[in-house]
């Protein structure tokens, strides 16, 4: 129990992380609200579903309330990262923070707040929240963890370590970049179709006989995204659409947080996901025509919340 | 004389409660809405709004009943054009057939029931707002004109086009039909789905200049198809959707696409981007636009049953 870990955001993912790693080592969870940290310190953490857990944390919404990590996960959703980041500025000099959104940038956004040493990580992991201290484990998935600035592959094998120790499947990778940009244009693919048309990620999503199916879609966009990353130099880690083949037939449909984010009318990670897919694009001058017009009714769609 | 009004909704009671107002008519109206017909036959049908009248309408939900008429209206939506006309059929042997619905395809599904069609495009707009009361809210003009491969006679596409005209409802009678039709459709293809796909009406979301640019790319892409076609446009669609975002024509109006996907009734994306991705196909224009657009709506309708 010697290692002291701080789960920044205590979203699906973030309590997930918290209450497994709480199995091995002293944690602590930073939340936006103070209610949610009240009840976290009162009742602690429940895992249900894949694994069944109960744990006890130590919260707060103020990180000068919490003591010095040697390992941050950061595990809010990006649209929630540049706030979160900026009030971890001039906190736990000596921690090593990990990043986990989804898209790209994430690094950036927290390396502008601090000289913290960074790890960079993607996870495939999906859990339900149920509540401020229950989570339901969904997706027992993959974590994937690289160096970023500071750090070197060791840092993330132990970062790696600790995680599968806490019952979590996670790999380092010397470079995590080819595993983001295929999460990428997965998700860039996969979660705005979902999000436009209320679908879950089901079987359709492969369906490809008529020009009209939905998997047509998905498999035109994928190319899109494919054409991207070649162009930007980037060799990709898994083939995305053998990606969404495997978890098309994993059997339950699976709800993308881009669809539980318009069934909730909340603004949606579009422009840390499809957006950042785009700006590569134009970056390296390959154009993303349909990725462009999802782009546009996702927006419109966030714009019809308000 | 007699003329029947096949799918007597919102556009259809627009037509045969108008065309009722002529002495020398006698109109029917068949339709399945139990509640509308009766209360058809028991007051009258009721306008508001552009019009405030009562008409003595023959409503009647079995077309078996329907006696020979001199003209035929057809106002279903376009997904029941082949069941209304099977049974309605024979009531048209020695008359004309006209489609005034939306879409492309339904006059090829009236020319194999009827030998003499007329290829109609209508704008005015209402809604069914209680059985046997429709609210006219959009006033606009009727195109009547030959259907090419079944055509009436151009005296009997006068003859109609005058009698529309003296109830109220301005129509002309051309001699190809299909500029207007296309035009209306492309208008249609692309706004509907887009107001359908993302919440927004017709204004709104003509002021996101990114969405206006992607109903500007699906206008191209129908226009392509059109002249491929050898079709002129009467009237350039991209000024139509711009004059109808004023806020005294349509800004408001939420698309009859949008309001089906809130309903959760089958669209008629098919019979719209479905028909030009189809006649694109035929002639050899590509539509990658209207391709994704019917993927992403036809998804929103299979979300539906899961």
């Amino acid at each position: 129990m010697s290692e002291r870990v701080l789960v920044a955001g205590a979203g699906a993912i973030g309590s997930l992380l918290a209450a497994h790693l709480a199995q091995v080592c002293d944690v602590s969870v930073l939340t936006r609200r103070p209610a949610h940290a009240q009840a976290l310190c009162e009742e602690g953490l429940r895992v249900s579903g894949r694994a069944e857990l109960r744990a006890e944390v130590r919260a707060s919404s103020d990180p000068g309330e919490l003591p010095e990590p040697a390992l941050v996960f950061i595990c809010c959703k990006g649209t929630d990262l540049a706030e979160l980041a900026a009030a971890l500025r001039g906190h736990f000099p000596s921690a090593r923070m990990t990043t986990l959104q989804n898209g790209l940038g994430a690094e950036e956004v927290v390396g502008a707040q601090g000289d913290w040493p960074l790890l960079s990580g993607v996870t495939f992991m999906s859990g339900t929240r149920h509540s401020d201290t229950h989570v339901e484990y969904i997706l027992d998935t993959e974590t994937w963890i690289g160096p970023g600035r500071g750090s070197v592959l060791a840092d993330a094998e132990e970062a790696a370590a600790l995680l599968r120790s806490a019952g979590l499947k996670a790999t380092a990778f010397p470079d995590l970049l080819p595993a983001q940009w295929s999460k990428l244009i997965f998700n860039a693919s996969v979660n705005t179709v979902a999000a436009l048309t209320g679908l879950p990620h089901e079987p359709r999503f492969a369906a490809r006989e008529h020009p009209a199916d939905l998997g047509q879609l998905v498999f035109d966009l994928i190319a899109e995204g494919k054409a991207v990353a070649a162009g930007a130099g980037v060799e990709l880690a898994e083939d995305p659409w053998e990606m969404n083949l495997h978890a098309t037939r994993r059997g339950a449909a699976h709800y993308p947080s881009m669809l539980e984010d318009v069934e909730a009318r909340r603004p949606t990670e579009i422009d840390q996901i499809t957006g950042a897919l785009l700006r590569e694009g134009a970056r390296v001058g390959v154009p993303a025509p349909l990725h462009t017009a999802l782009y546009r009714l996702v927006k419109a769609k966030e714009a019809s919340f308000r | 004389m007699r003329v029947c009004i096949v799918g007597c909704g919102a556009v259809g009671s627009l037509f045969a409660a108008n065309l009722a107002t002529l002495p020398e008519l006698e109109v029917f109206a068949y339709d399945l809405n139990v509640d509308h017909v009766a209360a058809i036959n028991r007051v009258g049908l009721r306008l508001t709004g552009a019009a405030e009248l009562v008409a003595p309408v023959n409503a009647l939900t079995d077309a078996a009943r329907l006696p020979a008429c001199a003209f035929g209206i057809v106002a279903t939506k376009a997904m029941h054009t082949e069941a209304a006309i099977a049974a309605s059929a024979h009531a048209f042997a020695d008359g004309a057939v006209a489609s005034v619905q939306n879409g492309l395809g339904n006059e090829e599904v009236l020319a194999a029931h009827c030998a003499r069609v007329i290829r109609g495009t209508t704008f005015p707009a209402g809604r069914l707002t209680a059985p046997g009361v429709v609210a006219w809210e959009v006033q606009g003009d009727t195109t009547l004109g030959p259907y090419e491969d079944s055509p009436a006679s151009f005296e009997e596409v006068a003859r109609l086009a005058a009698l529309c005209s003296r109830a109220g409802m301005p129509a002309s009678a051309v001699a190809d039909a299909r500029g207007p039709q296309w035009r209306k459709v492309i208008f249609n293809a692309a706004t509907n789905p887009l107001g359908a796909l993302t919440g927004l009406s017709h204004g709104a979301l003509c002021e996101r200049p990114a969405l206006r640019a992607l109903a500007s790319q699906l206008v191209s892409e129908g226009t392509a198809v059109a002249s491929a076609q050898g079709i002129t446009l009467d009237a350039d669609p991209e000024e139509l959707i711009d004059y109808a975002a004023r806020p005294e024509v349509a800004y408001g109006h939420k698309a009859s696409m949008l309001q089906d996907v809130e309903a959760r009734r089958p669209t008629e994306v098919d019979y719209l981007n479905g028909g030009i991705a189809e006649f694109g196909r035929r002639y050899g224009v590509p539509t990658p636009g209207h391709d994704i657009i019917r993927a992403l709506v036809k998804g929103v309708e299979t979300s539906w049953g899961t």
